[in-house]
C-alpha cells in the first residue's frame, strides 16, 4: 500500500482525524490529507517543529509520540524508523486508537517500501579497450 | 416587587457567572501536553509550565497550518 492509499484508508478507518500527513525526518511530505501542497509542507514543518521542540526536553532519549491537546482539537506525531505522520483531530479524541491507527498506517507504508523490488545494480561490463589496457 | 426582582437578578448573575468559571476551567483541563520517549518512558507535562506553555504554543500553529 503506498503512502497515499495508506492515509486514504486512516481518515476512513478514524472518523476523529480531521487530516494527516506522511514525511521524513527530513520533512520532505511523502503524502497528505490536505488539499495544497503549500498547507501540507506548512503543518509537517510545524509537527517537526513540536517534534525537535519536545525533543530538547531531554537528552538521554527521543520522542517518538506526541499528543498536544487544545480545546480546539489535537496534534498528533508519530515517528518510527525515519518515517513521521502528523495528524489534527476533533476535541478530546480516544487518544490510545489514534496512536494505535497513526502507528498502523506507517507500518503499511514502511511494509509496501520493503516489498517493493530493490533496482538491481548494473554491472559495466568491460570494454575491449579496458581489457587491453 | 423590586427586591424580588433584584435577587432574581442576582442570582441569574451568579448562575451564569458559574457556569461561564466551570466551563473555562474544564477548557484548560483539556489542554495538555503527553510524550512518549523511545526508552518507553512517558511525560505529561504540568500544565502552566513553560515547556507545556511552548509545546502548546506549537501544536496551536501545527493546528492553525492544517486549517488554514
Amino acid at each position: 500500500m503506498d503512502a497515499a492509499q495508506a492515509l486514504a484508508d486512516l481518515t476512513e478507518i478514524s472518523s476523529q482525524i480531521e487530516g494527516a500527513a506522511l514525511f521524513g525526518d527530513d520533512g520532505e511530505v511523502a503524502a497528505s490529507t490536505f488539499a495544497g501542497e503549500g498547507r501540507a509542507r506548512a503543518f509537517a514543518a510545524a509537527a517537526r517543529e513540536l517534534l525537535d521542540a519536545a525533543g530538547g526536553l531531554r537528552s538521554s532519549a527521543a520522542p517518538n509520540q506526541i499528543e498536544v491537546a487544545t480545546a480546539e482539537g489535537s496534534v498528533f506525531v508519530v515517528r518510527d524508523d525515519g518515517r513521521l505522520i502528523a495528524a489534527t483531530t476533533t476535541p478530546e479524541p480516544t487518544v490510545g486508537l489514534v496512536f494505535y491507527d497513526l502507528k498502523s498506517c506507517l507500518r503499511a507504508v514502511a511494509d509496501d517500501e520493503a516489498s517493493k523490488p530493490k533496482p538491481k545494480r548494473r554491472t559495466r561490463k568491460k570494454t575491449e579497450d579496458a581489457d587491453d589496457a | 416587587m423590586t427586591r424580588r426582582l433584584l435577587a432574581l437578578g442576582g442570582l441569574v448573575g451568579f448562575v451564569l457567572a458559574l457556569a461561564s468559571f466551570v466551563r473555562r476551567g474544564s477548557a484548560r483541563r483539556r489542554e495538555r501536553v503527553d510524550l512518549y520517549y523511545d526508552d518507553g518512558s512517558m511525560i505529561s507535562l504540568p500544565d502552566g509550565s513553560p515547556e507545556s506553555e511552548r509545546l502548546l504554543a506549537l501544536g496551536r500553529d501545527a493546528l492553525r497550518a492544517a486549517r488554514a
